[in-house]
């Protein structure tokens, strides 16, 4: 059983509480009309499946309800950190110092 | 290689079982190969097998980062079926099915498949309309699937609860006769044997580290642990880690690798005569030959490499067991693991070319792999052998995501693939 921690109710809670929201960081073409069919594909289906830190999004579903980010290292399933929608993405090398 | 019959064990059984040979020598690689198969699950095994059987390309190597087998052959619950709604889907699982059909005299060796049939129960008006449409389906297709009333479905699996005041009531199901199971790492060692008497070479713990190409694009072979070993073609069948394999050759998938659990019970004497699924309670079951109820559902929530999986997941399956099988409920669960699947958005497979020149790949099975087995096999070889399709996979390309085009299973299957 995965423990999350919910940035927003700032607590560690297990992950029967979260639903999983898939790969992070995923930006929406601005002007939909001008992308070409590669592009689709890319925003839609191409996902980077990474063996290792992975950025993510999950909902705290059966509590606050809301998105969040995490960096989650998808060998060990261990987070590295979760974070608020809107914070910056973090740099996965200062992550992995501060890890250690 | 020894011709498995009744004489052959009558007379090793005279000479106290000391003179069997090994089934499959443990090759070391050679500089080059004509094919080189990454991932010696069923699937890679497999196209080797056929490559030297059916196109004569005997200069082959299947090379694997542990033992052979040993990923989701070894480790998925054995259900073999093909009552897909789709025209794509039914014909490429059916071609599967028609090769189990005869595989054990095939391979000369005993797969154990047995058609038990699979029983899908349908609790509630979504669940008849859906399988009924599947039944019409499947029957234009030519695949074997029938609609049985809830009295036919209990006299065809005895253990099944069909009171009204059941938690979940069995309203009815849908039933192919011809699935069943077979005897999985059977499977990848039958297929393994009859590649390497055909002079394939079946090199194991050398992780394929990068795939090379030259400066025209095109495949030039693999860098492994054991070194860099030449190819003139690569074909990629390395389930879950597929997307990181193809990385190296600069092919982004569309692909995702989730853990999927099963478990199995403590033997117990035969009670349960084929497989039941229930997509709506979540869950299925069958009995191995050994004695152990074989337990699966779905996928963990999140993606991972970890051959792991949570305990939420298996606490939802053993509660739907439950639910369907009340007669279960004080059954000891013996062991559970997990395999790493590669899912697709549509939850189909992607079998063929890819936009590398003499690079080939056979991935996104999710779920669903093991009972297409032979079918993914005997296309990849067909593929990889002629650079063009079989008809059966032939819709399974990798442009579908660009195109559109795409097969989804995933509404229409529901749950349990």
């Amino acid at each position: 059983m995965l423990l999350i921690h919910c940035p927003y109710c700032n607590q560690t809670l297990p992950e029967a509480e979260f639903t999983y929201a898939g790969e992070a960081h995923i930006a929406r073409p601005s002007d939909p009309s001008s992308v070409s069919d590669e592009e689709w594909r890319d925003f839609l289906f191409i996902r980077t499946n990474v063996k290792g830190p992975h950025y993510e999004r999950w909902r705290h579903f059966h509590g606050c309800g809301r998105y969040f980010n995490a960096v989650r290292d998808t060998v060990s399933d261990r987070f590295l950190i979760t974070y608020k929608t809107d914070d910056p993405r973090p740099e996965l090398s200062k992550l992995l110092e501060k890890s250690k | 290689m020894t011709h498995f019959s009744a004489l052959s064990l009558i007379k090793n059984a005279l000479s106290g079982q000391k003179n069997w040979e090994p089934q499959w020598p443990d090759s070391e690689p050679k500089a080059e190969y004509d094919v080189i198969i990454v991932g010696a699950g069923g699937h890679g095994l497999g196209a080797a097998y056929y490559l030297a059987k059916e196109h004569g390309i005997t200069n082959v190597a299947v090379i694997d980062k542990g033992w052979l087998g040993g990923g989701n052959t070894g480790r998925n619950t054995t259900i073999i079926r093909s009552n897909y709604l789709y025209d794509e889907s039914a014909k490429l699982y059916d071609h599967a099915l028609d090769l189990w059909d005869g595989l054990s005299q095939e391979l000369n060796y005993n797969v154990m498949y047995s058609q038990r049939g699979v029983l899908m129960l349908a609790h509630n008006v979504h669940d008849v309309q859906s399988f009924q449409r599947h039944v019409h389906a499947n029957r234009l297709n030519g695949v074997d699937n029938v609609w049985l009333s809830k009295e036919e479905a209990k006299e065809f699996c005895p253990p099944l609860d069909i009171s009204p005041n059941a938690r979940y009531p069995v309203v009815g199901a849908a039933l192919q006769r011809r699935a069943g199971t077979a005897r999985h790492d059977a499977v990848a060692w039958g297929y393994a044997r009859g590649a390497a008497a055909r002079g394939v070479d079946i090199i194991q713990n050398c992780p394929v580290t990068a795939i090379r190409r030259g400066p025209d694009g095109r495949v030039t072979g693999v860098e492994t642990a054991k070194g860099f070993i030449g190819a003139k073609k690569v074909a990629v069948s390395a389930a879950g880690h597929t997307s990181v394999v193809m990385d190296t050759a600069g092919v982004r998938m569309p692909l995702e690798s989730y853990p999927l659990q099963a478990l199995v019970s403590e033997p117990i004497k035969p009670i349960f005569p084929c497989v039941v699924m229930s997509n709506s309670v979540h869950a299925y079951i069958s009995q191995s030959d050994k004695g152990e109820l074989v337990i699966g559902s779905g996928t963990d929530q999140y993606t991972s490499y970890s051959q792991r999986g949570g305990l939420p997941l298996i606490e939802h399956t053993v509660a739907a067991i439950c639910e369907i099988f009340p007669i279960f409920n004080r059954m000891r669960m013996l062991r559970k693991w997990g395999g790493i699947v590669d899912v697709t958005p549509d939850r189909s497979a992607i079998l063929g070319k890819t936009p590398v020149p003499g690079l080939y790949v056979n991935c996104g099975w999710g779920t669903g792999g093991f009972k297409a087995t032979p079918g993914a096999a005997h296309t990849l070889a067909w593929t990889v052998a002629k650079d063009d399709p079989h008809p059966a996979n032939a819709p399974f390309t990798l442009e579908r995501f660009s195109t559109g085009r795409l097969i989804d299973e995933a509404a229409a299957a529901a749950v349990a693939h």
